[in-house]
């Protein structure tokens, strides 16, 4: 039963986001990993919740792999919109990965994964100096179980906005 | 009993001190025997043992009303460290035939054969005020004499278990011709909490699992922690400031620095060069991870690789001339040996699958390694030309090797899979024998081993 709800969220997981947690990235990194929601209504297009839940904090990546998907495309579209838009918001992107593979490479893939998101934000405008990444390799996972069905969701990238200027 | 022969000082890391005497009577030196040990009782490791040789340690003698608990204990410690190592095996005290009543009374050889006790360790323990004195003799039954001259070490009360892991550290080393290992402590990071929300701490503790010791609180996520190669500092990664950075702290003092603070990069997986005034570490910017070196006190750090794929987990020759390190430059993670300034690398590994933290043995002669193929993870060992790979483990997640300070052993993180799925420390031959869980009061992973204790 557990695996068929959760294979259902996986097909929502993108415009979702429904276990996200959204404040600035503690030194374990769970904003990326599960929990709180953000203030704010998801209906209010100005409010970080809106960014969390409506447009989706996150894109998926697959095995191994750092570049983005269409889907990812598109969620990062919005989300580079918004940030235009609501310029009192920096982000920390978060690049995870799954179980699968060693520690240190893990480490080095998230940093990719986030790469590519801060990259791909970049291009579509975002001030540069608003954006900062961070990767935890495998070792904040939000799904917990060891199969594909998990191991999917993982394999993200997190865009976490905390208030405040830019720093630089 | 006069000592005076030899004397040899050994300060402890805690600063207390320790000393071994060479117990020099008449009576022990029986006849000369050259340093490695020839005859029957004998290992030779290389050969793969397939019958583990039998050794009787009987409680040691207490010497006076002080040294009563610890004269059993430092026997028991003595026989678990030798039967840790699958090369030997104690026969229970339930099978003796005659006791020893006196450390200097002779040995009657013949009922130590009778029950096929090739080894027998005696010795005898005298304590005051805060210190120990431990005397030990090792016999080799079969021929009827003494294996080496009998020894005694002194230190602090406190100490004891160290006195025994370096007694053992001895017969280990006069049967096989081998430097021992026990004498010796594992840093790693201790784990709570579940999968998705650990808690993670650095802890070292005696390599058998004894007298842990937390060096930071858990507020931060810590990894992979390192010992310097005179074991007094460790390196690791620290999220404390919210991003991943390499630290260097004091075992003693449990102080702690940072040693790399560039906005926009992330460092991690640290590691001393042999001679400890280098640390090679991986550093990733704009989401290209190379390796780096530095020096031990952060500064002047300099770029080893510079391809746009990932480079991690560098790890010395133990000559300090050589990186063994991780790279994805193939497509697939696979393991490469570069000179130690940087330069052209050669790939070493080509077996099927992904190959990941390589670590180059004290001894020199072989790279361990992560091995993740077809859905399983294995620990394995090949020469540092990438020959003769061996994998030595399997399971659902195996990794990061460190090696025993002898080189003969290895230890690993072995993680359970699952919701639940949590990692335990193991420790294996090079051989492939002889896997067995290091016992921690909680789930433990990233361990690394640290040089034999002075």
């Amino acid at each position: 039963m557990k695996r068929i709800a959760i294979a259902t969220l996986v097909v929502g997981a993108l415009a979702l986001s429904a276990c996200s947690k959204n404040r600035l990235g503690d030194q374990y990194g769970a904003a990326g990993a599960s929990g709180d929601f953000v203030a704010g209504s998801p209906s209010d297009p100005r409010s970080p919740a809106y960014f969390q839940q409506t447009i989706g904090d996150r894109v998926l990546f697959a095995i191994d792999q750092s570049s983005l998907s269409p889907e990812g495309i598109d969620l990062l579209t919005k989300q580079a919109a918004w940030l235009m838009e609501n310029t009192a918001y920096t982000a920390v992107i978060e690049g995870h990965a799954d179980e699968q593979g060693t520690r240190e490479y893990n480490l080095a893939l998230g940093a990719r994964r986030a790469s590519a998101v801060q990259n791909f934000l970049i291009e579509r405008g975002v001030a540069p100096n608003r954006l900062q990444t961070v990767s935890y390799g495998k070792e904040r996972p939000l799904e917990i179980c060891s199969d594909e069905l998990c191991y999917a969701k993982n394999r993200r990238a997190v865009t976490v906005l905390a208030a405040g200027a830019a720093t630089s | 009993m006069s000592a005076k022969l030899k004397k040899l000082i050994l300060e402890q890391a805690t600063g207390t001190m320790m000393a071994l005497l060479l117990l020099a009577t008449a009576a022990l030196v029986v006849q000369p025997r050259p340093a490695v040990a020839q005859g029957p009782l004998r290992i030779e490791i290389t050969d793969g043992v397939i019958e583990p040789l039998p050794f009787a340690v009987p409680d040691f003698q207490a010497e006076n009303g002080a040294a009563a608990e610890y004269a059993r204990s430092i026997a028991r410690v003595v026989a678990a460290d030798l039967s840790g190592t699958g090369l030997f095996r104690e026969i229970p005290a339930d099978a003796f035939v005659s006791g020893i009543t006196s450390f200097a009374s002779p040995i009657a050889y013949a009922d130590w054969k009778a029950i096929n006790a090739q080894a027998l360790i005696t010795g005898a323990v005298s304590a005051s005020g805060d210190s120990l004195n431990v005397k030990f003799r090792v016999y080799d039954v079969f021929s009827g004499q003494p294996l080496g001259e009998g020894l005694q070490f002194s230190g602090a009360i406190g100490s004891w278990r160290r006195v025994a892991h370096k007694v053992a550290d001895i017969v280990y080393s006069r049967i096989t011709g081998e430097s021992g290992y026990f004498d010796s402590r594992v840093v790693f990071v201790a784990e709570t909490g579940p999968k998705n929300a650990k808690r993670k701490r650095l802890a070292v503790m005696d390599y058998d699992g004894a007298n842990v010791q937390y060096l930071t609180d858990s507020s931060a996520l810590v990894l992979a922690p390192r010992f310097s190669p005179t074991g007094d500092k460790v390196l690791y990664t620290s999220y404390e400031t919210g991003f991943p950075q390499v630290y260097v702290l004091d075992v003693a003092t449990v102080g702690r620095q940072a040693l790399s603070q560039q906005p926009g990069t992330m460092t991690f997986a640290p590691r001393f060069s042999p001679d400890g005034r280098t640390i090679v570490y991986s550093l990733s910017a704009g989401g290209n991870t190379d390796i780096y070196a530095m020096d031990i006190n952060g500064g002047n750090p300099r770029r080893l690789t510079t391809t746009p794929s990932i480079e991690t987990a560098p790890s010395y020759s133990p000559d300090g001339s050589q990186i063994v390190f991780e790279s994805d430059r193939s497509g697939t993670p696979q393991l490469y040996v570069m000179p130690a300034g940087g330069g052209e690398a050669t790939r070493i590994s080509f077996g099927q699958g992904r190959y990941g933290t390589p670590v180059w043995s004290p001894r020199g002669d072989l790279i361990a390694f992560t091995k993740q193929n077809a859905g399983r993870f294995h620990i394995g060992v090949m020469r540092t030309d990438g020959s003769e790979e061996r994998l030595l483990t399997a399971s659902f997640l195996d990794e990061g090797p460190t090696w025993a300070p002898n080189g003969r052993v290895i230890m690993f993180a072995r993680e359970s899979q699952g919701a639940t799925g949590a990692p335990s420390l193991y420790s294996v031959d090079i051989s492939g024998r002889n896997l067995r869980r290091v016992v921690t009061e909680g789930a433990a992973s990233d361990p690394a081993w640290s040089p034999l204790l002075k």
